[in-house]
């Protein structure tokens, strides 16, 4: 491992506090995304505040202070951006989300609208669809027995309802996919992946432009209820297409990234998947638990607003803080066993939707894509196993796999 | 510190503490009170904090929003007059003792 801590000498470019644990790993670095655990340690143990000398910025990697940070946005603010760029210093790349890149109260209306379209209340009627295309899902590669689980499955299966759901045209769809890429590679720091990201975007980024747009939308999809919304005033016909956005950005990979963790998960542990099988109602927090374990969304930055105290250390105005969400959901402080996947844990407060008031608007969305994709393997696969390399993706956001070959077997 | 008594539907009763403004589902949770769920993490969109509210203390609570009443309707388990989201009742010192029932299931 080569996560070092100093406490002695300061980096003079960034001015590493004095006292601050000060660490020289990159967590945007492909050493990183290939085995961020020993790196994630090293964060937790270097102390409760930290200072990453690479990019100039605080890191919090404990679950005390990531929750602490998430639930008080006012301090640690979300509208100079969410990733390493401060809005407040530099132009963001695209116009500003309104809902993700936002404070109260400007957020707390966008939002509202948002629980509103994807709450429990809106998922019922989904419920029946989602679970019988999982069912022909799950039929079909059990007919196949041998293919890729990333792109067969964690991708095909979202990709047959989300869409759908929102009221998206069939043109074009093969821009989601590259767009939330794009999005999530943004957030991170100016490397190769996110120069590169950006510089291919115009043809992503005109599709979704025009997907936004009323016209566009299927009535009955989520993306007609945003508009409607519009028309009862709740928000502004010209903010309605940028809340369609955030449901374009947010709610496709995020869920393929979730349902490959939760895939990858039962192929690695076999006990777990029997008990998955021998009980197909523990679909639900299997999922959940694959969100705490491989937490596929891994950081978030935020920024200070005033001069704060976190921990014992003094951070000033208008400082960049980095959330590891993938070392809190398994800080042994917080979590037993926290380096195993259990699908019987009570998973409540894990911090892979977040926290707060922007934890993640699409959750019930994605967790109902999830379960009903975990159910329909619990009743119907007997075994699972790894048949080549597992390759992993980059991306300076999310965590998962670009490739999983496995076989399946009928129960 | 007002307290809480949850009673679980075996019969279990569990008192906790709550400190002042926070929601009766955040200190479940934070306590570990099995049976509270609390997905959304308190947002009023995943109806799984969903408690009875016991008789006594049902008129004493702030009235209920309509976002939390849309969504008691889509609650696991069945809905009853004395319905409500736990993540939407602040704790203050008006509340101590209160005494909330847990439904046997959150989804
Ligand atoms: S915690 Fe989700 S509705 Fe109360």
């Amino acid at each position: 491992m080569s996560a070092t801590s100093r406490t002695d000498s300061v980096t003079p470019e960034h001015g590493a506090p004095a006292g601050v644990p000060h660490l020289d790993v990159d967590p945007f670095s492909t050493e990183f995304f290939e085995e961020p655990h020993p790196i994630h340690e090293a964060l937790r143990e270097a102390g409760p505040v930290v200072w990453l000398d690479k990019w100039g910025v605080y890191g919090v990697a404990r679950y005390a202070e990531v929750h602490a940070v998430l639930n008080d946005p006012m301090t640690f603010c979300s509208s100079r951006g969410v990733g390493l760029s401060d809005f407040a210093k530099e132009k963001a790349w695209r116009p500003q989300s309104i809902i993700l890149e936002a404070d109260p109260p400007a957020h707390t209306r966008t939002r509202a609208v948002l629980n509103q379209i994807l709450s429990a209340t809106a998922m019922k009627p989904l419920r029946s669809h989602f679970t019988a295309l999982a069912e022909a899902k799950a039929d079909e590669l059990l007919a196949r027995g041998g293919f890729d689980a990333i792109t067969d499955l964690a991708e095909a299966y979202p990709l047959s309802v989300f869409p759908d759901a929102l009221g998206l045209k069939q043109e074009g769809r093969e821009n989601l996919l590259p767009y939330a890429s794009l999005v999530f590679n943004a957030f991170g720091p100016p490397n190769q992946l996110r120069q590169e990201a950006i510089e291919r975007s115009a043809p992503h980024q005109a599709y979704v432009a025009e997907q936004c747009q009323r016209e566009n939308l299927a009535p009955g999809g989520f993306g007609a209820c945003i508009h409607a919304r519009a028309d009862a005033g709740d928000i502004t016909h010209e903010e309605a297409p940028l809340l369609v956005r955030s449901l374009l950005s947010a709610g496709l990979d995020t869920t393929v990234y979730g349902i490959g963790a939760a895939v990858y998960c039962l192929a690695r542990f076999p006990d777990q998947l029997a008990k998955l099988r021998s009980d197909p109602t523990l679909a639900r927090n299997a999922f959940e638990e694959a969100i705490r374990f491989e937490s596929p969304v891994q950081t978030f930055f935020r920024t200070t607003t005033r001069e704060v105290e976190l921990s014992g250390h003094r951070i000033g105005e208008g400082e960049k803080v980095l959330m590891f969400l993938g070392a809190a959901n398994r800080d042994p402080r917080r979590w037993e066993r926290a380096d195993s996947y259990d699908i019987t844990r009570r998973t409540t407060g894990h911090v892979g939707f977040g926290s707060g008031i922007h934890m993640c608007v699409g959750q019930l969305v994605a967790r109902l894509e999830g379960e009903v994709m975990l159910a329909a393997i619990a009743r119907k696969v007997g075994k699972i196993e790894i048949t080549g390399p597992v390759k992993r993706r980059y991306n300076n956001t999310l965590r998962g796999l670009e490739s999983l070959p496995i076989t399946i077997s009928p129960a | 510190m007002p307290s809480i008594t949850f009673i679980h539907p075996d019969g279990r009763q569990q008192r906790i503490d709550a400190s002042h403004g926070e929601s009766a589902m955040q200190a479940a949770t934070r306590q570990d009170v099995s049976g509270i769920l609390a997905e959304c993490g308190g947002s009023a969109m995943c109806a799984t904090c969903h408690v009875y509210v016991d008789d006594d203390w049902l008129a004493r609570l702030p009235a209920m929003g309509d976002d939390e009443d849309a969504l008691l309707d889509g609650a696991a388990a069945e809905r009853q007059a004395n319905s409500r989201l736990s993540c939407q009742i602040k704790l203050g010192a008006d509340l101590d003792g209160l005494v909330l029932r847990l439904p046997d299931r959150q989804t």
